[in-house]
């Protein structure tokens, strides 16, 4: 199992003792990603929360609109990058993301984490790294991709394949140039072109046709539609890359994060504490049953 | 005379009037005093003073999909089997505020600080309280203590009855539960014609035992009781083959047994609102119309529930058939990787109170004829 660095009692904004209670936070910053995506940043009101918070990237929050209620939202970036800064990139798209999308920088929201586990970066350090994610799936990675870029050196290969539906609904494309010069092979697909697309269509497991991989020292990382990491999952495995350097972020719902309201349950696990994050041989036997 | 000091094990015979005085005690010592009471021609646990709000001479007579009660002229308090609804409501309330939030300016949290009411539960059955030590290891986790159940289980007094007489929907032997108590009550009734005999189970017990006007059993009145006990041991209605019973459920996930059951059930929730095991819950805002104040509570949820697995895009299991395998492979499989024991306890609940009469151990039985064949 993945697990995180975090000492959750020592750094995390939640009452050990109290069930659901958040800690407010200040909206300080929202960009528009895409149609119906943006940006949050956000900063704990309590200094003192602020201060002890720390996250792996991989892992979530739950963040509580007043009169709404919780949503599960992994990072979309890391301490360092965002300058200590708690940044979701959030699809307005459910009850409570709706109303997030209608906030404003100043006014505050409910925030409890960091829940689950996180991405291996330590683990699959020294390997090559595939990077497989489609649309919404970039975010929860893009924490992992800022900490492989400042620890470059130590990494192999890294290739990050990414689809969307349409040119529109790629996230971030005013980072993927500096991707590239940080050595990072990136692969961008979509669905449907549209008049100015001259880059490549189709899906991302695809793109396993176009490079070689060596599969021994070849780590994968993905996120995105279960189909999508489906097949991701079925050309990795097809390449004799082993099901435990196969790392999978799953999403079900999740509504406590502590592994105790019994939503999230997949199996055995409590995705939102067991996961979301989990090697795909923790899942060989439940991954593809389904409707479980 | 003989030596009547209690101990903690000792087993004594209490007149049954005095068992208004021992939960007056109670009462006195802050515990709400809750137990089984006919309302509605069923029985329910809700608060009691005493003997005269007990289900004097009643029977129950419990089978898939019916619950009836039958008026015997005997002087018996505990003849029936379990309520409807289990002692789970008390330690795990169905509905509880969290907190409130109003904007005045900025938001404003304002937690709900009232004390835990301390019960004393009255008459819980080997069978409840096996499934009280199940939630115990769900909800009172290394890595999560649930603060609402633990300020409940923490305060509270238990005083558990022996089944003598099971229903046709009971199946505690197969489950090792019961019928009988072995341990983890303060007090513990088996119920005669004439007296209660009492065991001791803790020195909080004792204490509050200790006050009453009891005598030594005598060797006829033990005998009797034991009788009594083998012979519930014996009269099961039910059984259940539990020997491997994870591994048989999480391998046959495709059988087809579940898509013959998924054509009876309703999903209507109602085997997992009368478990005594089952622990999911949901949290949800009740917000004024004019969003200025929410008050969030816990309620509970059920995996039967379409709205249990949602996720935008889609429902992670859409069909009954989904649902029902997810509850049964849950109670009876994964649940033992989880929490080191199987969810069910054998009461017999979920069968009675389906409403199409789905009966766990024939699903069970079913599922393993299916892969035996």
């Amino acid at each position: 199992m993945t697990t995180t660095l975090i000492d959750t009692a020592a750094h995390s904004a939640g009452h050990n003792d109290k069930l659901l209670l958040p800690h407010w936070a200040e909206i300080v910053k929202i960009i528009p990603e895409a149609e119906g995506v943006s940006t949050f940043h956000f900063r704990f009101t309590d200094p003192t929360v602020q201060n002890r918070y720390r996250f792996e990237p991989g892992q979530f929050n739950m963040l509580y609109v007043p009169g709404y209620g919780e949503a599960a939202i992994s990072m979309s970036s890391d301490l360092e990058t965002a300058g200590g800064l708690l940044v979701h990139t959030i699809r307005h798209i459910g009850n409570v993301t709706r109303a997030t999308s209608r906030l404003k920088v100043g006014d505050v929201v409910g925030i409890r984490g960091p829940f689950g586990t996180s991405w291996p970066l330590e683990a699959i350090e020294g390997m090559d790294v595939v990077i497989a994610c489609g649309g919404i799936g970039l975010p929860p990675l893009r924490g992992a991709i800022y900490r492989i870029i400042r620890n470059r050196a130590r990494y192999g290969k890294i290739t990050l394949l990414y689809g969307a539906r349409m040119p529109k609904d790629l996230m971030f494309p005013a980072e993927y140039e500096a991707w590239q010069k940080a050595d990072i092979d990136m692969q961008v697909t979509v669905d449907r072109g549209d008049d100015t697309w001259t880059g490549r269509v189709g899906v991302v497991p695809m793109w396993f046709y176009h490079f070689r991989v060596d599969p021994h020292k070849t780590a994968v990382l993905t996120c995105g539609p279960e189909i999508m990491m489906r097949f991701v999952i079925y050309e990795a495995l097809a390449r004799r890359i082993p099901s435990d350097q196969i790392y999978v972020s799953l999403e079900r719902n999740m509504k406590c994060g502590q592994g105790a309201c019994g939503h999230c349950q997949q199996g055995p696990y409590f995705i939102c504490k067991d996961g979301p994050v989990f090697p795909f041989k923790a899942l060989e036997n439940i991954f593809n049953v389904e409707e479980y | 005379m003989t030596d009547k000091t209690l101990f903690i094990g000792s087993t004594v015979a209490l007149p049954k009037p005095e068992l208004d005085l021992l939960l007056a005690d109670l009462r006195k010592n802050d515990y709400q005093t809750v137990g089984p009471h006919m309302q509605d021609e069923s029985i329910v646990y809700t608060k009691i003073e005493g003997l005269k709000d007990l289900p004097r001479g009643i029977l129950s007579e419990q089978n898939p999909a019916s619950y009836r009660m039958l008026q015997t002229d005997k002087d018996r308090y505990f003849d029936f089997i379990p309520a409807n609804q289990s002692w789970k409501q008390f330690l795990f309330p169905p509905r509880h505020t969290l907190f409130s939030a109003s904007k005045e300016g900025k938001w404003q949290l304002k937690e709900n600080d009232e004390p835990a009411p301390r019960y004393a539960l009255i008459g819980v059955r080997a069978c409840e309280l096996a499934a009280i030590n199940i939630q115990d290891k769900i909800f009172l986790r290394e890595d999560f203590s649930d603060p609402i159940y633990r300020s409940r289980r923490e305060g509270l007094f238990i005083m558990a009855v022996n089944c003598l007489d099971p229903d046709a929907t009971c199946f505690c032997v197969s489950m090792g539960t019961g019928p009988r108590h072995t341990a983890g009550f303060d007090l513990c009734l088996t119920e005669l014609d004439e007296v209660f005999l009492v065991e001791v189970g803790s020195e909080l017990g004792r204490s509050m035992l200790a006050e009453r006007t009891y005598d030594l059993p005598s060797a006829f009145v033990q005998n009797a009781a034991n009788q009594a006990m083998d012979r519930a041991t014996r009269s099961m209605g039910r059984t259940m083959d539990t020997r491997d019973l994870p591994e048989l459920l999480t391998t046959h996930l495709d059988a087809d047994r579940w898509n013959v059951v998924s054509k009876r059930c309703l999903s209507c929730t109602n085997c997992t609102l009368v478990c005594p095991t089952c622990f999911c819950w949901d949290a949800v805002d009740q917000a004024d119309i004019l969003g200025k104040s929410t008050r969030r509570e816990r309620v509970w949820d059920s995996c039967f529930n379409p709205n249990y697995s949602f996720v935008v895009g889609g429902n992670t299991r859409p069909n009954i058939r989904s649902r029902y395998r997810q509850w049964l492979t849950h109670k009876l499989g994964t649940w033992k990787a989880q929490f080191d024991v199987l969810g069910c306890v054998g009461c017999g609940r979920c069968i009675t109170w389906c409403p199409a009469g789905i009966d766990i151990t024939e699903e069970v039985a079913a599922i393993r004829a299916e892969v035996n064949s």
